[in-house]
């Protein structure tokens, strides 16, 4: 066997996309946690906006399809199951605490997610969407896989819901401290639930930069709020659309 | 790590196996959550070993959402019909529901902490 048609089978076995997609998303990852450090953790900087940012002008010079790059990036992905599962640690450690605040939990998850539905639906339909449009928009606080099933249910389209329930979470991450700084709440055991309850994952991923505790509430209102927000929005969404 | 990877996939695995079964609203991952923090209320010791590996998957929680962001390229057209709408119904809506999560908990926090006290 020659050289040549060794280093070209080297060659292609680098270049094949899963190795490529997964290496720039850690790249890309690893870039903008440094930006982020460097802007002294100030929310604005929020590693996953920057993140996807980098890798979106990325492909988009690269003429690279996003399916093409998620054969890599999957991976990364994946690992979003057992660290769901890995919240129930943080949770255990917070159980004191928990069972002490069983009350304002409960009530604060309540009255929250109602609002997150109700807002959403009565600002979209004023302005005019479309009922798939607001259908996909209604479950937009919960995680993103419970998102797409509520949605799907109620005639929503599961892949605009995704970015409407990825964009809420970036929002939530980007904003909440001064939301919650104006409104003078501050208490981490209500700020990391409230990021949980509004923005899922993303905003729990931006309390646990914060503190154990912050991200063990963000967790716990992530979960609840997913659970909540499956039972109310086929609810509330044909209740709402008969009055707006 | 590799024991408590192990554990985490397996619960993962009980709580997609449970969802699947009784077809439950609820994502598997998330049942996976419940199921592992019951067996840690009932084996405490199983905590210790777990968590060094879960505090650092934690850790890296920002990173697991980049790929689905990038999604975000894929299907971006699918809003543009109603842009507007869209972006003013996330920020009023996510605004509200931060704040109206957070202001209720802390009058509740800040009455039980009343109660006490008297």
């Amino acid at each position: 066997m020659s050289a040549i048609p060794r280093l070209n089978a080297i060659w292609v076995y680098l270049a094949a996309s899963p190795l490529l997609g997964l290496t720039i998303t850690l790249f890309a990852y690893v870039i903008a946690q440094s930006i982020y450090a460097r802007c002294r953790f100030n929310p604005l900087a929020n590693p996953v906006l920057i993140a996807v940012a980098l890798i979106v002008t990325l492909l988009q010079i690269s003429h690279t399809p996003y399916p093409t790059y998620f054969e890599g990036a999957q991976f990364v992905h994946f690992l979003l199951g057992p660290a769901t599962v890995a919240l129930a640690l943080p949770l255990y450690r917070q159980l004191g605490n928990l069972r002490r605040l069983a009350v304002p939990i409960t009530v604060a998850l309540v009255a929250g997610s109602t609002t997150a539905i109700v807002s959403a639906v009565a600002v979209s339909s004023w302005l005019g969407a479309s009922k798939q449009t607001v259908a996909s928009l209604a479950p937009k606080s919960a995680t993103t896989p419970i998102a797409m099933a509520v949605a799907t249910s109620i005639g929503g389209i599961p892949s605009l819901t995704a970015v409407l329930v990825i964009s809420t979470g970036v929002f939530g991450a980007v904003f909440a401290r001064g939301i919650l700084n104006v409104l003078r709440v501050t208490e981490p055991e209500a700020r990391g639930f409230a990021l949980g309850v509004a923005s899922h994952g993303i905003g729990t991923a931006r309390a646990f930069q914060i503190s154990q505790q912050m991200g063990a509430f963000a967790g716990l209102g992530m979960g609840l709020n997913g659970i909540l927000t499956s039972f109310l929005v086929p609810v509330l969404v044909p209740v709402l659309a008969r009055w707006l | 790590m590799l024991l408590s990877l192990a554990v985490l996939l397996l619960f993962q695995c009980l709580g997609e196996g449970l969802s699947y079964v009784f077809t439950l609203p609820v994502p598997g991952p998330v049942v996976g959550m419940l199921l592992l923090l019951g067996f840690l209320i009932a084996r405490p010791r199983a905590a210790d070993t777990i968590e060094p590996t879960a505090n650092e998957l934690l850790r890296h929680l920002s990173l697991l959402f980049v790929p689905a962001g990038v999604g975000i390229m894929a299907s971006a057209s699918a809003v543009r019909g109603d842009l507007v709408a869209v972006i003013l119904a996330i920020v009023v809506s996510t605004t509200l529901g931060i704040g109206v999560t957070a202001v209720v908990m802390r009058a509740l926090m800040r009455g039980r902490a009343g109660d006490k006290a008297s």
